[in-house]
């Protein structure tokens, strides 16, 4: 059917280009997948913005209990709450998920498989209009009489459910609202990256031409629309339980409360890998660019990527070890939980022996997406702790949790998100980033990192537990040397923080200020390399759209001069 | 017709994008819908005595309504044939009577709510009441959304433009009628 198509889709093309868009048509409400991308991007800086600043916020309360804070004030312990329940869902619904899955996706899915743009521009652009309408939900949740809500991010009954018990009737529900949006708009965002995935691909691109990242982005968009249903009927419920005065969660009523903890993390678990899979994309590109070597194993990377994605459904149940469930349910999760760890560790194994024997050149994008497989490991490693039932009975709810799952959020959000940003930015913005500016940040940022979250292991094995406002009044666990290590970890953030204004310099002004970018400036093979910098609208000629010939990672191939060759050339 | 992607035409797949994205949109329903459902089963296993609740549902009500249902699911068919033989304004008709069906379906069910909420079994009377309220109100929002999609499709289907919509738009009455079969035995039947 397509070659008559296509000629009609050639025309309106043609009509299109010559009518210019206004500002409105191209900036605030465009359908061109790329500045639906980078709103995405900008928006979900903005929130990282919010996120860096509660963190900073409780983390200068823990440290020295009772100051006031520079720039915040005094830490009450409602505001207390409502910082740390803000920033985890901010970082996870409005950074992580954003910046990694929608920013990128939409910039890269149709670049990456030569189409000219999403199948369904419309509903793109719907998609980044309710996450926006979503983040102005979650904005006003903060400034309502009694503030934020304050009942953790994982949201439990009956704190969450009980305006009485949680004192903030308002914030809860706003919160719950700004989730639930965020979910609708990602289901949207999520149908079409698959759809355009699925049928857009350029002519004689087959599924293992594919780049991985497009893989990633797909495979974690398909585990998000099949996780996140029962957290959408769950937060109905709980909406109802708040407003109503149903008892869907209230076990006077004869209801059980550990209903939403399974609802919750039978999506929360997945929701882990499906920010993990389009980073461990990204480090797959980077990788392989950087090494001038084609990807080892693509097929088993593949293959453990949907493993990892199946396996994630059945551990949830590691969060709720001591929740009161079946002690026996406990050991059938605690041998899913560690199965996990197969696929995604050999994962790790394949991008080692990707690097081994490889022309290495650690350029800032390399650095990074080394710095995510090192510091991943980590958190993966004291996963193992955590989800072996026994181990978690002492280490549930201590610092020790917190530490294990930044180092693996940290990683993914953070870390993968400046390895794409400094690999792609010469195709978003025409230019190149600087690379000294570049490598002060990548040093400014994982050294304090590590700062942060060792002294947390520390002080979580020790016993201090996560959600205390002040260790001062709990002196079993407040010894001068925990308390010497949070103030540690509170200095290193706020280190971090300031270097991350180095990011941002380098970021806006290589935005207008830095050297032009060639349309290759990596030597790269992908297909988003192949359009001009940054491309125009439709990416590629209306008449020359791309034709693939080979897989996406033929580098150094024996024989041949050049030591990349992109997909499109004939030969 | 507004400005098209190349992308949007193409079908590496050899299956309509349109069509795929339906598909799409059912299978994160099915996770919706299953995640209301599960809830109540595991629940209705632990309560034993939620069959007394139960009891008072009015099963000629429910039964009724699966009858308009499955019936304003034929004439989504027929036009769906309709449209396959280029007949755009038999098309539209037929989904206009689809509509009707839908518009039937929710008159009995405000008949029957009404009752129900006089004698006092309300959202907030237990959790069986909740339940029953919560899961057919959730589907009660997927038929109106289907009535306004299917009014929108036979508006364009009338001029012959876009008749592929009118199977897509079936599809999901489909779905829409598949969760009433669910929602009917557990809620009515089972006492």
């Amino acid at each position: 059917m397509s070659e008559a198509h296509q000629i009609d889709g050639h025309h309106g093309h043609d009509a299109h280009g010559h009518h210019e868009p206004t500002f409105l048509e191209k900036y605030i409400f465009p359908l061109d997948h790329k500045y639906i991308g980078m709103q995405y991007m900008l928006t979900g800086m903005v929130m990282a913005l919010f996120g860096g600043f509660f963190a900073y916020s409780f983390r200068m309360q823990l440290a020295f209990p009772g100051i006031s804070v520079p720039g915040f004030g005094i830490v009450s312990p409602t505001e207390y709450n409502a910082l740390v329940t803000n920033h985890g869902s901010v970082m996870i619904f409005w950074v992580a998920m954003p910046v990694l899955i929608a920013a990128f996706g939409n910039f890269l899915i149709p670049l990456m498989i030569g189409a000219d743009d999403m199948v369904f521009p419309k509903l793109n652009r719907l998609s980044y209009q309710v996450f926006l309408l979503s983040c102005i939900v979650l904005g006003i949740s903060w400034i309502v009489p009694g503030g934020g809500f304050g009942g953790a991010w994982t949201s439990y009954p009956p704190l969450s459910a009980n305006g009485d018990y949680s004192m903030t009737p308002l914030g809860s529900s706003l919160w719950l609202t700004a989730v639930a949006l965020e979910f609708a708009a990602f289901l949207i965002g999520g149908i079409n990256f698959i759809t355009t995935a699925m049928n857009s691909r350029a002519p004689g691109m087959k599924a293992k031409d594919v780049p991985m990242t497009v893989w990633m982005i797909c495979i974690a968009s398909i585990m998000f629309m099949a996780s996140v249903g029962p957290l959408i009927a769950g937060a109905i419920m709980l909406l109802f339980d708040q407003q109503l005065g149903t008892g869907f969660f209230d076990w006077k009523r004869g209801s059980d409360p550990v209903l939403w903890q399974h609802l919750f993390w039978f999506f929360g678990h997945p929701e882990v890998y499906v920010v993990l899979l389009p980073a461990t994309g990204f480090v797959a590109e980077i990788i392989t660019v950087f090494a001038r070597k084609k990807l080892f194993g693509y097929q088993t990377i593949l293959y453990t990527a949907i493993g990892t994605g199946a396996l994630s459904f059945f551990v949830w149940a590691h969060h709720q070890f001591v929740a009161g469930i079946d002690p026996r349910m406990a050991n059938i999760f605690t041998i899913t939980t560690v199965l996990i760890s197969i696929p995604i560790a050999e994962m790790m194994f394949l991008y080692i022996a990707t690097l081994y024997g490889g022309s290495i050149r650690f350029q800032t994008p390399m650095l990074w997406a080394l710095g995510f497989i090192f510091e991943f490991l980590i958190g993966g490693v004291t996963g193992i702790f955590l989800g072996a039932s026994g181990a978690d009975i002492y280490f549930h709810d201590t610092y020790f949790v917190v530490a294990h799952f930044h180092y693996t959020f940290f990683p993914i959000a953070f870390i993968g998100t400046f390895a794409a940003a400094t690999y792609w930015f010469p195709k978003m913005f025409g230019r190149m980033m600087n690379e000294t500016l570049g490598r002060i940040h990548f040093w400014g940022t994982i050294i304090p990192v590590n700062f942060i979250f060792i002294p947390l292991f520390i002080t979580g094995a020790a016993g201090q537990h996560r959600r205390i406002y002040n260790y001062n009044h709990f002196p079993d666990v407040s010894t001068p040397d925990l308390q010497t290590l949070n103030i540690v970890a509170t200095v290193s953030l706020v280190i971090l923080l300031c270097f991350q204004t180095v990011f941002l310099f380098n970021f806006f002004w290589s935005m207008w200020r830095g050297p032009k970018a060639p349309a290759n400036p990596w030597k790269a093979n992908t297909l988003e390399w192949q359009a001009p910098s940054p491309p125009p609208h439709g990416n590629f000629p209306p008449d020359n759209m791309p034709v693939v010939y080979r897989g996406p990672y033929e580098y150094s191939v024996p024989g041949r001069e050049d030591d990349y060759w992109p997909q499109n050339q004939p030969n | 017709m507004a400005f098209k992607p190349i992308a949007t035409t193409r079908s590496a797949t050899g299956i309509l994008t349109a069509k795929l994205a339906v598909w799409w949109l059912l299978a994160s329903e099915v996770v919706i819908f299953g995640g209301v459902l599960a809830s109540y089963i595991m629940h209705r296993i632990g309560h034993p005595e939620w069959a007394n609740y139960a009891s008072h549902t009015n099963t000629m009500f429910g039964a009724i309504n699966t009858m308009i249902l499955l019936t304003s699911s034929l004439s989504a068919v027929l036009a769906h044939r309709a449209a396959e033989l280029k007949d755009g304004k038999q098309a539209a008709n037929l989904l206009l009577a689809t509509v009707g069906g839908g518009a039937a379906f929710l008159c009995v069910k405000s008949i029957e709510w009404t009752g129900e909420i006089n004698h006092g079994f309300t959202i907030t009377a237990n959790g069986f009441w909740s339940f029953y309220y919560t899961a057919a109100g959730i589907h009660g929002l997927h038929v109106i959304a289907g009535m306004i999609l299917m009014i929108w499709v036979s508006m364009s289907a009338r001029k012959n433009e876009e008749l592929h919509r009118v199977e897509l738009v079936g599809i999901y009455w489909h779905f829409v009628d598949l969760v009433w079969i669910f929602l009917f035995p557990l809620l009515y039947i089972a006492k």
